[in-house]
C-alpha cells in the first residue's frame, strides 16, 4: 500500500486487533492459567489470574492417574501414520487428475469430496461389527485405516491443487530427459510440491490428532489417543477444574505447538491452494 | 543421425483434427523451421514428433526407425520449451546433469560434459544458481545446457525465445545457429516470427490448420511462394495483394508485390494515392497508401530517407519482372 | 500431454485411491442398508428378521425427529453465518497495519487446533458452570444473575462453542483472501468518492466470493457430523439433539441397530441435499 498510516490509526487497529485476539485465545490461555492453580484457587471467587500459588501437581495427578505417555504415543502413531499412509496413496492419485486429466476429473474430485460428507454415524455400526469380526477394534492399526480414509479426500483434494500449480511443461521435460514416471514423480514433481505437501501434511495431522467420534467410539484403552484420555474428564469427581487444565493442556499442547511453529505453511494448507 | 520421417500422420483432439494427414521428411543435420498463425498447430506437430501426444494415425521414424510407439525417453531427442522447464528446485548443474543422472552415466562424465556445456554457453558463472536467480537469457542457455548434454540425435525448440526482449531475441537467434553451425545436428525449431524463421532456417515448413502450405528455402519461399496465404506470410513488411482489374491486367485473379518492389516518386507512375503514415526507420522507409483503388493500403518500402508526409500524393511504379500472379484458388501461377 | 500410455498409467495411479473410497462409501453403505430393513437388537435377540420400511416410519414418527433435523440444520446455518461474517469483519481489522500482527494471527488461529473433546469440556465446566464459571462471575460482576448455559441457553452455548473452534478457519481463509485485493482498483474507488460501504459492497465482498464458497464448503462438510461438542457437553439433552447424535443414541445406548440404521440412511439422504446444494454453488465458483 502506497498510502502513509497514520501512527493513531495504526495504535487504534493494533489495539482492537490485539484485543479481539486475546478474547478468541482466552479461553485457552485460561485453561493454561488453571493447569498450574490448585483446585481451590482454581473456583476462587473473583477468579485469580496471575497472582496464586503456581504448583505443577495437577499434572503429576494426571500423569499419575491415566498414562499419558501411552495415549500421546498412540496420538502421534494414528495422526502421522494415517497421514503418510494417505499422501502415498494420494499422490498419484492427484498427479493423474493434476496432469492427465480427463472430462471426468471433476466429478471425481467432487465425489471424492462428497464421501466425506458421509454421516459417520450412519454406518457406525458396521465398521463395529467389521472391526469387531476382523479383531481390529481398540487396535492402532485399524484406527489408522479409518482415519487415513476420512481424511483421504482432503489429501487428494489439497495435493490436486498444488500439483495443478506446476507447469506440466516441466514434467514433460523430465520426461524427454529420459526420467521413468517414478523418477518424475520422486525427483521433479515431489520437491517441487514441498511447501503443498508440507502444508497438507500439516492440516492432515491436525484433523486426525482431533478427531473424536471414531477415535471414541472404536477404542477401549489399548489404542486410545489423547481425545479419549481427555473425554476420561467429562465426568467430575469433586473439585477438578485444576486437573482437567492440566489433561487439557496435555492433550491439546503438542499439536498447538507444532501449529505456531508451521503457521505459514499451515495458512496455506488451510485454504486448500484455492484462495490466493 | 536426425533424419525425421512423417508419414501420414494426423492428429484429433477428440473430434476436432488439428493435423490433418501430413507428410514430412527432415534430413540429417537440417535446421528446419516450423511457422503459422497462432493456433496452426505448430506445437502440436513438434509434441507429436517428441511423443509428448500420440498420433491419431500416420507412421513417424526416426533414422529409418519406426519411433511412432517408442516413449519420448526413448526417441533421443531433447527439446526446449517455451517456457525454459526448468527445474526450479535443481541448481543450474543438477539441472543440465539431470538427463544424464537418468540415462545413468557415471559422476565423471556427467561433470565433463557439464564443463563443455557450461562453457560453450557462457554459463560457467552460475552453476551453483537455482534457476529463480537467473535472467531470462540465461535461464534460455540453460535449457539449452541441458538439450545439448545428452547428445540428442535431434533438438526440437517450441518458440524458445518469444519470452526473451528483442534485444536478447536477436543475440539468442544467432547462438543458435552458431550451435547449429558447430554441432551439425537436426534441428527442429517452432516460431510464429517470421524473421527467425527466414535468418535461422535451411528450410521453412509453413503451416495452416494443420496442413503443410509449403516446404522451402527461405529464398525460395520469399521468390515463389505456393500460394496467397504464403505469400502473405513470409517477407515484411507483408506483401500487397491485389485483386480485380489491375490483376486481369497481369491475366490473374490475384496479383502480389512486396512492399521493396515498388518505387515511389512525387509526380509519376501508373499508381497513385495518399499516404497515411510514414515510418522512417533511417536505414529504410515504410510508407502505407489509401486510395489508390486496388486495395485498402498499399505498403511501400524505399532504401534511406525519403520524405513524404502525410496526406501527400503520390505515384507507385511495381517492377514487373517480380510480380506474383495467383489463381482464384489462391495458387501460383507460373 | 497426454499420450494412451500417459493415460493408462494415469488411471492405473488413481485406482486404488478410487477403490479405497469406493469400498469406504459402499461397504458399510451396504451394510446400513441391510440393517435398516430389519429389527436388530443384539443385547435383545439379535437379528429378528425382516421389517420392511417399519424402522424407516418409525424413525420419523418419533417426535424426535423433526426437532433433530432442524437442530442439525440450526447448528450449521448459525455457525456458517457467524463465522463467515465474523471472519470477514477480523480479516478486514487484521489486513489494516498494526503492531504484532503475526502475533495477533497465531493468537486468533489457536482455537482450531484444540481437540473438539477439549474445547467442549473446557467451555462446559470453566466457562459455562453457572457457580464456578468465567461467564457466571462476569454476569455476577455486572450484577446479573448468572445464566444456565447449557439447560437454559443450550444450542446458543453449542452455537458459540462451534463457532468458537471455527471462526480461525474463516478468518483466516477470508483474511488470505483479503490480502490479495488489488489495492489500486480499491484506491482508484476512494478517489472516485466512492464511500466505505459501497466499496465493500462492489469490490470487497465479490473479491471474497470464491474463499466465502470455500469456507462454506469446509465447513459444512465438517458441521455435519458435529457429535463431540455435543456429547461433552448436553448429552444430546435440551434441544440440542442433532440428526447424527439421535443415531448415535439409537445404536449405541439403545442398541436398536435396525431403527439406527434407518435414521441413518435419513442422515445419508439429508446429507446429500445440502451436498447437491453446496457442489452447486461451489462447483460454479471454483471453475475459474
Ligand atoms: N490438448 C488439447 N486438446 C484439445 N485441443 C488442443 C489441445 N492442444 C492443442 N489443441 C488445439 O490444437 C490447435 C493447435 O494448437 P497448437 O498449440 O499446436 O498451436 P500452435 O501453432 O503451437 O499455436 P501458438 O503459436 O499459439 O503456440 C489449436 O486450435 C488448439 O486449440
Ligand atoms: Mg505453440
Amino acid at each position: 500500500m502506497a498510502r502513509a498510516v497514520t501512527t493513531q490509526r495504526k495504535t487504534l487497529n493494533t489495539l482492537i486487533a490485539w484485543s479481539i485476539g486475546f478474547v478468541i485465545f482466552f479461553p485457552i490461555l485460561w485453561t493454561i492459567l488453571t493447569s498450574f492453580k490448585t483446585e481451590a484457587q482454581a473456583i476462587n471467587d473473583p477468579p485469580l489470574f496471575l497472582f496464586f500459588d503456581w504448583t505443577l501437581e495437577n499434572y503429576a495427578v494426571v500423569q499419575e492417574r491415566s498414562n499419558y505417555m501411552r495415549f500421546l504415543w498412540n496420538s502421534i502413531f494414528l495422526a502421522g501414520g494415517s497421514t503418510l499412509l494417505g499422501i502415498i496413496i494420494a499422490v498419484p492419485a492427484a498427479w493423474s487428475m493434476a496432469f492427465v486429466p480427463s472430462n471426468r476429473t471433476k466429478d471425481i474430485l467432487m465425489w471424492m469430496l462428497s464421501t466425506k460428507m458421509l454421516p459417520a454415524v450412519g454406518v457406525l455400526y458396521p465398521i463395529y461389527i467389521g472391526f469387531v469380526k476382523l479383531g481390529l477394534l481398540d487396535s492402532r492399526l485399524g484406527l489408522m485405516i479409518i482415519l487415513m480414509l476420512i481424511n483421504l479426500p482432503i489429501i487428494i483434494w489439497m495435493l490436486y491443487t498444488y500439483f495443478k500449480e506446476i507447469p506440466g511443461e516441466i514434467l514433460e521435460a523430465a520426461r524427454m530427459d529420459g526420467a521413468s514416471l517414478k523418477d518424475e514423480i520422486l525427483y521433479v514433481l515431489t520437491p517441487m510440491a514441498i511447501p503443498g505437501i508440507a502444508s497438507t501434511v500439516l492440516l492432515n495431522v491436525i484433523l486426525a490428532w482431533n478427531e473424536a467420534f471414531w477415535t471414541l467410539n472404536l477404542t477401549a484403552a489399548k489404542a486410545a489417543p489423547l481425545t479419549a484420555f481427555i473425554a476420561s474428564y467429562s465426568s467430575p469427581e469433586g473439585l477438578f477444574f485444576a486437573k482437567l487444565s492440566a489433561a487439557s493442556t496435555m492433550a491439546i499442547a503438542p499439536i498447538l505447538i507444532l501449529g505456531w511453529f508451521s503457521q505459514k505453511q499451515l495458512v496455506r494448507g488451510l485454504t486448500f491452494g484455492a484462495v490466493k | 543421425m536426425g533424419r525425421i520421417v512423417l508419414e501420414s500422420v494426423t492428429k484429433k483432439f477428440g473430434n476436432t483434427e488439428v493435423i490433418p494427414p501430413l507428410d514430412l521428411t527432415i534430413e540429417e543435420g537440417e535446421f528446419v523451421v516450423f511457422v503459422g498463425p497462432s493456433g496452426c498447430g505448430k506445437s502440436t506437430l513438434l509434441r507429436l514428433i517428441a511423443g509428448l501426444e500420440d498420433v491419431s494415425s500416420g507412421v513417424i521414424k526416426i533414422d529409418d526407425n519406426d519411433a511412432t510407439d517408442l516413449a519420448p525417453a526413448k526417441r533421443g531427442l531433447a527439446m526446449v520449451f517455451q517456457s525454459y522447464a526448468l527445474y526450479p528446485h535443481m541448481s543450474v548443474r543438477k539441472n543440465i546433469t539431470f538427463p544424464l543422472r537418468m540415462a545413468g552415466l557415471s559422476k565423471a562424465e556427467q561433470d565433463e560434459r557439464v564443463t563443455k556445456a557450461a562453457e560453450v554457453l557462457n554459463l560457467s558463472d552460475y552453476l551453483d544458481r537455482r534457476p529463480g536467480q537467473l535472467s531470462g537469457g540465461q535461464r534460455q542457455r540453460v535449457a539449452i545446457g541441458r538439450a545439448i548434454v545428452r547428445e540428442p540425435s535431434a533438438f526440437l525448440f517450441d518458440e524458445p525465445l518469444s519470452n526473451l526482449d528483442a534485444a536478447l531475441r536477436v543475440g539468442m537467434r544467432l547462438e543458435i545457429s552458431e550451435l547449429h553451425k558447430r554441432l551439425e545436428t537436426t534441428m527442429i525449431y517452432v516460431t510464429h516470427d517470421q524473421v527467425e524463421a527466414m535468418t535461422m532456417a535451411d528450410k521453412i515448413v509453413v503451416l495452416r490448420a494443420g496442413n503443410i502450405e509449403q516446404v522451402g528455402s527461405p529464398l525460395e519461399l520469399y521468390h515463389s511462394p505456393r500460394n496467397t496465404f504464403v505469400a502473405g506470410f513470409i517477407g515484411s513488411p507483408k506483401m500487397n495483394l491485389i485483386d480485380g482489374e489491375e490483376a486481369a491486367k497481369y491475366g490473374a485473379h490475384t496479383i502480389g508485390i512486396r512492399p521493396e518492389h515498388i518505387s515511389v516518386s512525387g509526380s509519376e507512375g501508373p499508381w497513385s494515392g495518399k499516404v497515411v503514415v510514414s515510418e522512417h526507420l533511417g536505414s529504410d522507409t515504410f510508407f502505407h497508401i489509401h486510395g489508390t483503388g486496388l486495395a485498402d493500403t498499399i505498403t511501400v518500402r524505399v532504401d534511406g530517407e525519403v520524405n513524404f508526409k502525410y496526406g501527400d500524393r503520390v505515384y507507385l511504379t511495381p517492377r514487373d519482372d517480380v510480380i506474383h500472379k495467383f489463381d482464384a484458388e489462391g495458387l501460383r501461377i507460373g | 500431454m497426454a499420450t494412451q500410455h500417459s493415460r493408462s498409467v494415469a488411471r492405473f495411479m488413481l485406482a486404488p485411491a478410487v477403490i479405497l473410497l469406493l469400498g469406504w462409501m459402499l461397504v458399510p453403505l451396504t451394510a446400513t442398508l441391510i440393517f435398516s430393513f430389519k429389527k436388530y437388537l443384539p443385547l435383545r435377540g439379535g437379528d429378528l428378521g425382516w421389517v420392511g420400511f417399519d424402522n424407516y416410519v418409525r424413525f420419523v414418527s418419533s417426535s424426535a425427529f423433526w426437532p433433530s433435523v432442524m437442530a442439525t440444520l440450526t447448528i450449521i446455518g448459525s455457525v456458517l453465518v457467524i463465522t463467515i461474517i465474523l471472519g470477514i469483519v477480523l480479516a478486514l481489522l487484521l489486513d489494516q497495519p498494526m503492531w504484532g500482527q503475526g502475533i495477533v494471527r497465531i493468537l486468533v488461529i489457536a482455537p482450531f487446533f484444540v481437540m473438539p473433546t477439549v474445547s467442549a469440556l473446557v467451555w462446559k465446566n470453566m466457562f459455562m458452570d453457572p457457580i464456578n464459571g468465567i461467564l457466571a462471575h462476569l454476569w455476577k460482576f455486572f450484577g446479573a444473575a448468572p445464566v444456565e448455559w447449557l439447560t437454559q441457553a443450550s444450542m446458543q452455548s453449542i452455537v458459540m462453542i462451534v463457532s468458537w473452534q471455527w471462526l480461525p478457519f474463516a478468518t483466516l481463509i477470508l483474511l488470505t483472501s483479503v490480502q490479495s485485493l488489488d489495492r489500486e482498483q480499491l484506491e482508484a474507488a476512494e478517489m472516485d468518492g466512492a464511500p466505505w460501504i459501497s466499496r465493500f459492497w462492489h469490490l470487497i465482498l465479490p473479491h471474497l466470493a470464491r474463499a466465502i464458497t470455500i469456507v462454506l464448503l469446509i465447513q459444512t462438510i465438517f458441521l455435519l457430523s458435529v457429535f463431540a461438542e455435543i456429547f461433552v457437553t448436553t448429552g444430546g439433552a435440551f434441544g440440542t439433539k442433532t440428526l447424527t447424535y439421535l443415531i448415535f443414541q439409537r445404536v449405541l445406548e439403545s442398541q436398536n441397530i435396525g431403527l439406527g440404521s434407518a435414521g441413518g440412511v435419513y442422515a445419508i439422504i439429508l446429507a446429500n441435499i445440502v451436498a447437491i446444494f453446496l457442489m452447486r454453488a461451489v462447483g460454479k465458483n471454483l471453475d475459474s
